[in-house]
């Protein structure tokens, strides 16, 4: 069977090539980075504009932000017909395609990312390495636990103030740097749609502006709920089984709602923003309404509208907003909230992405896409629910490793 | 230590046997090649349909699709034909079942969904066929938005596809404004027409023109002067496809209706 066929169905004029190529896995693409850079810059809302509310989340979110960063090429592995050609990419990088930067733009990213995390957890790398060399009777994990410590110091144990003085310079102008980049990392996600001129729907200059506007709302969104969860979890789970050497229930707080609060309003701020972008193209759209218009308001104000205006301006955008907005903000509200704005960027990708496949280059002819869900082949299943799932459950299981290494709790270590 | 007249002895060195190095340009093989076979083949491969004369028998697909190994039964070909109804009561109809890779053997128009319209004799204003294919463009966006460089386009003209090279990320199949790529069922890579580059570039005609019983479809070198397509294109009125996307298509057309998509 032909890439496509299975997932594609025509109706009146189609070309005999054309199929939804892009499925799932490129929603989950944008959608990843999204996450990422979102998180990144969350993170440096603290570190570069010092708004002390996030001190909290910020260490949280960039930790996040790392544990994101793996997962973001996975579904581009997982949609390319020989992923392990991917490296091609790299070595033979074509620029004129928006796709060869990939490689170079997510390893500026990564290294930046990676320093800035290795200056914030220094000191308690330090700490760490060299309380276990002054153990004695280390057994073979503690043994394992110093060689990883003492690797991560990098050599440098100095965390007399000064040094760390300097630490907190470094990070700052890292996160400072780490923003533009951030939001380069996924501007250019958006370029790589907009720049089709072939397409339709995707062909607008504002592409990567919307992108990044509604990444920075996913990213914050995502770091919230996160933070939420992770908090409310390890109050329940040291209630439980509380230890001496433990903190005291005192030390111990769930998600507290002032950070929540002060997160939200940037969330709504980037919110606006993004939907006035995207309603822009729309309404500019509808104005000029060149040849393509006819079909494409029939995608978006008939086949698509469901998915469009109900699915991702009323209940991921709207029905935020009225939660975030009403007074009295508590901690249940925004985890709805946050997690409808999630679902929101979701549709957003979906309706990008899908929806600009939806209509055949013919302008008479429509293409409907029915996600794989339940597999049959290894192809519906990287390219179906099964393989956006797997994407979406990656950054939490590897943040909980990345999490035994560098502690996002508040603890006197980290600045 | 180094002193600071011997750290100055020593830049003056460096600079001074840098300087002449920076004389030699850096030849790209590629480059140079594709200019030393552009200078000596003086060709660029174009393609001529006449739509007048195309019947719709789907012969070309036929023989494109034995010719280049593309699965016979899969839904995807390098070329196909496309059926133009327009009715008296000024709608429009468009199909290519199967690529019309068995010719156009009813009234009834594909719909699509299994659904069929039949559509009166009396009721038609005018109809005809459109040979589709590789436009191999000048300006091609597929070769643009390649990430690899697997795709490019050879000093004659006609853009080819490296399968050793291809990732299959699909972003030539999106940026093709014409449709005429696709993922090869068996290779896994991306799939176009070439005008059947291993026979054009052996003086041979490619698979559809020979195929064609009635002269609809010709290739030709657009650099000869004395080539008929050549002749034709530069004498009568020909047109090309959506030229709105400055891709400058290298496939011209006699007889193209406003209709066609």
């Amino acid at each position: 069977m032909v890439h496509g066929e299975v997932w594609t169905l025509k109706e009146l004029f189609v070309t005999p090539n054309e199929y939804i190529y892009w499925s799932v896995q490129i929603v989950m693409y944008p959608f990843m980075t999204g996450l990422v850079a979102g998180a990144f810059v969350l993170s440096s809302l603290y570190h570069v504009f010092g708004i002390k509310e996030l001190k909290d989340i910020a260490r949280f979110a960039l930790v996040f932000s790392f544990a994101l960063l793996f997962a973001a090429p996975m579904p581009i592995m997982l949609h390319l017909q020989f992923p392990f050609r991917g490296i091609n990419v790299m070595m033979t990088s074509h620029f004129t395609s928006a796709i060869a930067a990939f490689g170079i733009v997510f390893f500026t990213y990564g290294a930046i990312v990676a320093s800035e995390l290795w200056f914030l957890y220094r000191k308690h790398f330090v700490l760490k390495a060299v309380a276990l060399r002054d153990m004695q009777d280390k057994t073979m994990l503690q043994w394992l636990e110093y060689l990883l410590y003492t690797a991560l110091t990098l050599g440098a144990y100095d965390i007399s103030e000064q040094a760390l003085h300097r630490d907190e310079k470094a990070i700052k102008v890292l996160a400072g740097i780490g923003i533009p980049v951030a939001c380069f990392l996924h501007g250019y996600a958006g370029f790589i749609f907009g720049s089709v001129k072939a397409n339709a729907l995707w062909m607008t200059p504002l592409m990567p502006v919307i992108f990044i506007m509604s990444a920075v709302v996913s990213g914050i969104a995502l770091c919230m709920i996160t933070y939420i969860v992770v908090m409310e979890i390890r109050k329940i789970m040291i209630k439980r089984a509380r230890k001496p050497w433990q903190a005291s229930l005192e030390e111990v707080k769930g998600a507290e709602l002032h950070v929540v609060k002060m997160t939200a309003k940037y969330l709504v701020f980037f919110l606006i923003f993004a939907i006035s972008l995207e309603l822009l193209d729309l309404i500019f759209r509808g104005y000029t309404a060149v040849k393509s218009w006819d079909m494409l308001r029939t995608i978006i104000y008939e086949r698509d509208f469901y998915d469009i205006f109900i699915m991702q301006y009323g209940i991921g955008n709207l029905i935020p907003l009225i939660l975030f907005l009403s007074p009295g903000l508590t901690i249940r509200r925004a985890v709805l909230g946050v997690l409808l704005v999630l679902f929101g960027v979701f549709m957003m990708r979906w309706n990008v992405v899908i929806g600009g496949q939806a209509f055949s280059l013919t302008f008479a002819g429509f293409m409907h896409y029915h996600l794989p869900i339940i597999p049959h082949d290894w192809e519906t299943f990287k390219e179906g629910l099964g393989g956006a799932l797997s994407i979406f459950i990656m950054p939490f299981v590897l943040f909980y490793f990345i999490a035994k290494v560098f502690p996002v709790f508040s603890s006197k270590e980290a600045h | 230590m180094i002193t600071r007249r011997d750290f100055l002895k020593k830049t003056v060195t460096i600079a001074g046997v840098a300087m002449p190095l920076a004389a030699f340009e850096i030849i790209d093989p590629e480059k140079l090649f594709a200019q030393v076979a552009a200078e000596k083949t003086k060709v660029r491969w174009a393609f001529l349909v006449d739509t007048y004369k195309c019947v719709g028998c789907g012969f070309c697909v036929k023989a494109c699709k034995n010719e280049n190994e593309i699965p016979y039964d899969a839904n995807v070909t390098r070329t196909w034909v496309e059926r133009y109804v327009l009715t008296k009561d000024g709608r429009l109809f468009a199909d290519t079942p199967k690529g019309a890779r068995d010719g156009f053997t009813t009234t009834k128009i594909d719909l699509g969904l299994g659904k069929f319209q039949d559509i009166k004799k009396d009721n038609i204003e005018k109809a005809y066929f459109v040979p589709k294919l590789c436009n191999q463009c000048e300006n091609p966006p597929c070769v643009q938005v390649c990430p690899v460089g697997a795709t490019y386009q050879a000093p004659d003209g006609v853009v080819l596809v490296d399968r050793t090279w291809c990732i299959g990320c699909g972003y030539c199949i999106m940026a093709c404004p014409y449709g005429v790529r696709f993922f090869h069922p068996v290779h896994h890579t991306a799939e176009k027409c070439n005008f059947c580059y291993h026979r054009i570039t052996k003086g041979m005609k490619t698979a559809c023109v020979d195929a064609c019983p009635f002269g609809a479809r010709k290739i030709g070198n657009i650099k000869d002067p004395n080539d008929p397509v050549t002749k034709i294109v530069r004498t009568e009125r020909v047109g090309v496809l959506k030229s709105e996307f400055g891709t400058k298509p290298q496939v011209f057309y006699i007889g193209l209706d406003e209709e066609v998509r």
